[in-house]
């Protein structure tokens, strides 16, 4: 009897180890042989820790299993309460589009051979037959952006490392997924880290490079564990090292963890910390792609990126850039979060609108109180309304709303929430988070607190201050931490001038 | 320098000798010194910068940089609380007040006895099953005011 039950950080959180054991535990008292599989996460949240039993029609799922329902469904799985059928069938699983994420909650994230019985290995093999120049092209063609927020068509950057002259060149894989709301990156380290490996040598064959770093946020000890083992199992069997699967390519990697500043999820602050330096912001010219890591020609790609990458390379750029819309091309791996009864990962292509992924998808607020804003992209990510819930999912689509999807992350309020407050909030975060190199970010982000306070005090004089603060800010920052807060503070004031009012009332 | 009698060095040496040769060497002898004696000992600053070719000033403008590294050591347990928006959206604010009454201590706070020590931390990718918190590396979600108490019990009872 083979079952599963999720090691991944949320299903955990939620008491999945205490699962384990007792599954462990019930079936020896029972006499039934059972091999427990610690698999990621299927993304349904709500339902973890989802349990599933490995039957003939496939696998059946339960959830939210407590240690008090092992032993029912060990005994009766099929008039089990929570019991939730062939896990495959639930409408939130069904309905999306698994590219990127095809083998996250199905495979042992840690045995490269259920890897490679799952499609693993075929888009490094593939790739390993090509030129550098083919497997750039192929990437280009698939019309895969950056999916760490900035929406640069990887292949152009790889392109870019590729001519470049050098006799080092790096990969940088940013895992630094420090954006509130967002964790498909800790997923995919979690739940199918192999995936990740693949993609990083790809992009290492592909423009000459024979090293790459992950440089993951240290608040993911999971991900942390299951990466650096998989490093050690991808080198023990070829698949890194001196010659990659026998290629002859060298390539190998080493996972680094942050140290808790939030900035250094920019791609420049990344690599002076990779370094060893503070982690404070460079100026770009020279780009990362020319002088990135020690001065040397470096890919810095997000976690998705990179892991989109060997599904590309095995079904051809063709099968993923049909998928998408407009300029936003294949797949994207919707976080749902926050308020939500229904949260969690929901990878499809670009297109769905806000109100559908809301509504629809994740079933409203879980307090059952109306929506009233929902911010997209993390915390430098504008707030909306639920007047703009027709906005579709995809780059240029929430760019002409005066948002941004950034790392796909969406954090839902009910009413409840005090947008003020939010507003607050963005600018306390940026105060505490920025690296210090720019004025208007530094200062500004205080002075920003200190300005919403007055506005919050009844000081309506302080509203346009605010408003110039923001431009400013915006316009004279260097990176997109001082440079994108006056998203959620403007779309704030802007969208919910009745919270920004209603305070003075008060003070009155 | 530290002068050889210094009971630091001996295990100083051997982190940073293991660790030296790699590409950019300074963050992983800092998680290992911290790893080791739970802060970075500031004696170990100037240790570090001989062996790396640094001045001291830079290694202290490393350590200090980074929310992860310590001057001083933490309580005997580390509770973290989540402050970031997805959280914030289900209880987290008044979560992290509670956690301060509770504890009599404002962020970054130790409790008088040295029991616990309260850290904000902005995300750790439970924003689906929020307000989430760490103690002593294990993560939680869905917490509330009856299980952080449940929580406290467990490890400081």
């Amino acid at each position: 009897m083979k079952i599963y039950v999720p090691r991944d950080a949320a299903a955990r959180a939620l008491g999945a180890d205490a699962v384990a054991k007792a599954v462990v535990d019930q079936a020896a008292r029972r006499g039934v042989a059972v091999t427990l599989v610690r698999n990621g996460s299927r993304g349904m949240v709500w339902l973890e820790p989802l349990v599933e039993v490995e039957t003939d029609a496939g696998r059946v799922g339960f959830g939210p299993v407590e240690v008090a329902d092992v032993a029912g469904i060990l005994d009766a799985p099929e008039s089990h309460p929570k019991a939730l059928g062939l896990v495959e069938a639930i409408p939130f699983l069904a309905r999306q589009t698994r590219l990127t994420f095809q083998r996250v909650g199905v495979v042992d994230p840690l045995s490269l051979d259920d890897y490679e019985a799952h499609h693993g290995l075929k888009g490094l093999r593939r790739a390993l037959g090509m030129t550098g120049a083919e497997v750039v092209a192929e990437v280009k063609d698939s019309g895969l952006r950056g999916r760490g927020g900035a929406g640069f068509p990887t292949g152009i950057k790889w392109e870019t490392v590729r001519t470049a002259p050098g006799d080092r060149k790096y990969i940088v894989c940013n895992a630094d997924e420090g954006d509130s709301g967002t964790f498909a990156d800790r997923m995919l380290m979690e739940g199918d880290p192999f995936t990740l490996i693949e993609g990083m040598t790809i992009a290492g064959i592909s423009v000459g490079a024979t090293k790459g770093f992950v440089y993951l946020r240290s608040e993911y000890p999971d991900a942390i564990e299951v990466m650096t083992e998989a490093v050690r199992v991808a080198r023990a069997r070829g698949v890194l090292g001196a010659s990659v699967l026998g290629s002859g390519h060298a390539f190998d990697m080493e996972i680094r963890v942050g140290a808790g500043a939030y900035v250094c999820g920019e791609e420049t602050s990344l690599l002076n910390s990779l370094e060893g330096k503070r982690g404070v912001v460079r100026a770009k010219p020279p780009l990362p792609a020319l002088q990135g890591f020690m001065g040397r020609p470096t890919v810095v790609n997000n976690v998705i990126s990179l892991a989109t990458v060997p599904v590309i390379l095995e079904k051809g750029a063709a099968h993923y850039r049909d998928f998408g819309l407009g300029r936003s091309r294949g797949t994207i791996p919707l976080q749902i979060a926050g308020n939500v009864k229904f949260g969690g990962l929901f990878e499809a292509a670009f297109g769905l609108s806000l109100g559908a992924i809301i509504n629809d998808i994740a079933g409203g607020t879980a307090t059952g109180r109306p929506v009233k804003a929902v911010q997209v992209g993390g915390p430098l990510g504008a707030y909306f309304p639920v007047a703009k819930f027709g906005t579709p999912f995809g780059y240029e689509e929430f760019d002409g709303q005066g948002g941004l999807i950034g790392h796909a992350g969406i954090v839902v309020f009910d009413d409840s929430v005090d947008m003020l407050g939010m507003a607050r909030f963005a600018m306390e975060f940026c105060a505490i988070e920025s690296c210090g190199k720019c004025t208007p970010c530094r200062i500004g982000a205080v002075r920003g607190v200190e300005t919403i306070d007055r506005i919050a005090r009844g000081d309506a004089a302080a509203i346009p201050l605010l408003t110039d603060l923001c431009e400013t800010m915006k316009d004279g920052s260097l990176c997109a931490l001082g440079g994108f807060t006056p998203f959620p503070v403007m779309s704030a004031l802007t969208q919910f001038p009745d919270d920004f009012a209603r305070a003075k009332e008060a003070a009155e | 320098m530290l002068d050889s009698q210094h009971p630091l060095q001996p295990r100083l040496d051997e982190i940073i000798g293991g660790l030296r040769g790699l590409e950019g060497p300074l963050l992983p002898i800092l998680h290992a010194v911290q790893a080791e004696w739970g802060h970075v000992p500031q004696e170990a600053l100037a240790v570090i910068a001989s062996a790396l070719n640094i001045s001291r000033a830079e290694v202290h403008g490393v350590m200090s940089f980074y929310h992860d590294f310590r001057e001083e050591p933490a309580g005997t347990h580390l509770l973290r609380i989540c402050r970031a928006e997805a959280c914030q959206a289900m209880g987290g604010a008044a979560l992290a007040e509670a956690a301060k009454a509770r504890l009599g201590v404002d962020w970054h706070g130790t409790t008088a006895d040295g029991g616990v020590t309260l850290e904000p931390v902005f995300c750790l990718g439970l924003c689906a099953c929020a307000p989430a918190a760490q103690i002593d590396g294990r993560v939680v979600g869905r917490v509330d005011a009856d299980r952080l108490e449940a929580l406290l019990k467990e490890c400081c009872a």
